[in-house]
């Protein structure tokens, strides 16, 4: 059953095949900070909503917050900062085509608000708060 | 690279022309299973990102007020009321296991078989008190709250679909993930890794690299939480 291998294996002679891959080796030290700061991100973004901060100050505080854990998740822990560039884009690219959809479905989204405010609006107030 | 004859791989972004225009392999470098779970994980990024896009939608079209996630997931302990401590508290759980995974993944490469299989069977026991939490949640939400899929009496009726919706396949990918961690941190415990042992589904021989593979996914999992909690929770 030693077909499951990848096809890369009968181009390279074996010592070339054992070089082109590399095991992701990192000191512990790294791993230990980056949870740290993870835990210490997460104490930030739950201090957000424990002190009520409101309007765009919260929202740009969670959205930050947010990125970072994101990234150092990715980067770090996922190994993300030392692939090759190929792998990196083919993953980062198509998410980043997500960012369309979002700002397509706000727009959606406040338009089916307006038009229910204009049309299906349950009391005159509702209409009176846009 | 000199006595070999193969040229190193070119950097940068002339590496990625390279390496997509190069034939049969674009993912240098790393293991073939490595990349395809990256592959895996970014359709898996698409159905959360368009799972929580739709949360968006419906939450900003709706003119009923929405309920405060805030109030709802409230923990009184010792007679004080602490907002969304229970959030809190989860998402500690599973930075936690994300901290031991990543150490797993370390002491696997290194072929240290008892500690990677402590530290997995750790981070299977994070992962499961996660979904403990969770049903916990549940339960207090549906029969404590009365918050239905279909409606509550707290505000808009779209928050029970959301809701139940994106942690339920959240918490899906939680338990599928405790599960595999056992399998693997049997793997290791067993010496499968060790001695190449075919697996007994695929029949691949068992590496190091298989424990990366499973720390790819299971950081993702902690990595959709952190957007789950950004945008459900906290908003």
């Amino acid at each position: 059953m030693a077909h499951a291998e990848g096809p890369q294996h009968s181009i390279l002679p074996k010592s070339d095949m054992a070089r082109a891959e590399k095991h992701q080796q990192h000191p512990i030290s790294v791993y230990l900070w980056i949870w740290g700061l993870l835990f210490v991100i997460s104490m930030f973004s739950y201090l957000v909503d424990y002190l009520q901060f409101q309007g765009y100050l919260r929202w740009s505080l969670i959205i930050v917050f947010m990125l970072l854990k994101a990234g150092l998740i990715v980067a770090i822990f996922m190994h993300m900062a030392w692939e090759r560039l190929a792998l990196v884009y083919a993953i980062l690219v198509p998410t980043s085509a997500l960012l369309i959809l979002i700002g397509l479905m706000s727009l959606e989204g406040d338009y089916t608000f307006q038009t229910r405010g204009t049309y299906f609006s349950p009391s005159p107030e509702v209409v009176k708060h846009k | 690279m000199t006595n070999s004859g193969v040229l190193a791989p070119a950097e940068g972004l002339q590496g990625v022309v390279a390496d997509w225009s190069s034939d049969q392999l674009a993912f240098k470098k790393v293991p073939w299973g490595k990349a395809m779970m990256w592959i895996f994980l970014l359709s898996d990024t698409f159905i959360f990102t368009i799972f929580l896009i739709s949360y968006m939608t419906v939450r900003m079209s709706t003119e009923v007020p929405w309920p405060s996630t805030t109030e709802l997931f409230a923990l009184t302990i010792g007679g004080h009321h602490v907002p969304l401590l229970l959030i809190a508290i989860m998402t500690f759980i599973l930075i936690s296991s994300s901290g031991t995974m990543a150490m797993a993944v370390k002491f696997g490469y290194e072929k240290n078989k008892k500690i990677t299989a402590i530290l997995l069977v750790v981070t299977a026991l994070f992962g499961a008190t996660f979904v403990g939490m969770q049903a916990f949640e549940w339960t207090k939400l549906i029969v404590v709250d009365g918050i239905r899929p279909w409606g509550n009496h707290l505000g808009a009726s779209q928050f029970g679909a959301t809701f139940f919706m994106i942690t339920g396949f959240h918490g899906f990918h939680v338990s599928v993930g405790v599960i595999f961690l056992l399998i693997v941190a049997r793997k290791v415990w067993r010496g499968d890794l060790d001695h190449e042992r075919p697996g007994f589904l695929t029949g691949r021989k068992g590496n190091y690299e298989m424990v990366e593979i499973m720390g790819l996914y299971w950081h993702f999992v902690d990595l959709v939480w952190v957007f789950i909690f950004a945008f459900f929770y906290l908003w």
